[in-house]
């Protein structure tokens, strides 16, 4: 391993770990703040079940059992760097992106048979709720597959392994970002 | 590179997807008690098991701790300054015009925004 300067420890996190913790942070208070609206407005709205009921669980289901998988295949590849198998890791990070482009593959199904539907962002406040909050976390899942690559790819020539830990901890986040999606969007009726 | 023993991946992947399967089966008997329990009670139990054994929060520092915690406090005190105005349609001296052309603000289906 090389001895840049995110394997620097200062705090007794080395320096990239943190800057991870923090990204994680402001994530929080991002989806916080968008989940916590979405709160007040459904419970102010018994209305909403009505819209809600029009969601699919069965394909929210599947892919909670996904997102679920690829974290499994994220914290395998992080075991595997940890004992310097760059070649294991870069291919369980691979497998970790597979079940991003799955996610992102039922996603898509699902929005086009809702948008055929008339319920698009515009239809109303319920379902502009939806597309942004499952288009937030979208972007977030399509931005940890791009750099899930990159990873893959220096792991692979056993190069900075310890960002396998580091992409990982983000995708768990968006793992359980996703955890509070499903029920608040598809189970609530 | 954090160095620390590792659980049983594969059984905590388990152990949440048998959770999975509870937080969908629970709601269909439209109970609201056991919906609350099984959709929303599981899932604080699933995201726990992630952070604790996927994302290792707990064999970090206990500052990173606190500073996470202090982020989901400041989401608590975005919905308790927030949710007042959202949710309610009449205070001390004030009536939320939106809510006046109508008896029920909640009828309309298109939500307290009036779409």
């Amino acid at each position: 391993m090389r001895p840049i300067a995110n394997t620097r420890d200062v705090t007794g996190v080395p320096t990239g770990r943190l800057a991870i913790w923090w990204v994680i942070g402001s994530e929080i208070v991002i989806f916080g703040g968008l989940l916590a609206s979405y709160l007040m407005y459904r419970l102010a709205n018994p209305g909403w079940a009505g819209h809600a009921a029009h969601t699919n669980v069965v394909a929210g289901g599947f892919n909670t059992f996904v997102l679920l998988t690829s974290s499994l295949f994220a914290v395998l590849a992080h075991q595997a760097a940890e004992a310097g198998n760059g070649k294991k890791a870069a291919k369980l990070l691979i497998a970790t992106t597979v079940g991003g482009l799955i996610f992102l593959t039922v996603k898509g199904f699902e929005w086009t048979h809702e948008i055929q539907l008339g319920y698009t962002i515009t239809a109303n406040t319920f379902w502009s709720f939806y597309y942004t909050a499952a288009g937030l976390h979208a972007c977030h899942v399509i931005a940890g597959m791009i750099v899930m690559l990159i990873v893959a790819a220096k792991a692979r020539r056993g190069v900075d392994l310890h960002h396998v830990e580091l992409i990982g901890i983000y995708w768990h986040f968006v793992d359980v970002v996703w955890i509070f999606l499903f029920p608040l969007l598809y189970i609530a009726k | 590179m954090s160095e620390h023993a590792h659980p049983n991946y594969v059984k905590i992947w388990g152990i949440l997807l048998v959770l999975l399967v509870v937080s969908i089966v629970g709601p269909m008997f439209e109970i609201q008690a056991v919906t609350l329990v099984t959709a929303f009670g599981i899932a604080f139990v699933k995201a726990y098991l992630v952070v604790k054994n996927f994302m290792h929060l707990n064999v970090e520092p206990r500052f990173l701790i606190y500073m996470l915690a202090t982020c989901l406090a400041f989401m608590g005190l975005f919905y308790a300054g927030v949710a007042p105005d959202v949710m309610a349609a009449t205070g001390s001296n004030w009536v939320k015009p939106s809510f006046v052309a109508a008896l029920d603000p909640y009828a309309d289906d298109g939500g307290v925004l009036g779409h």
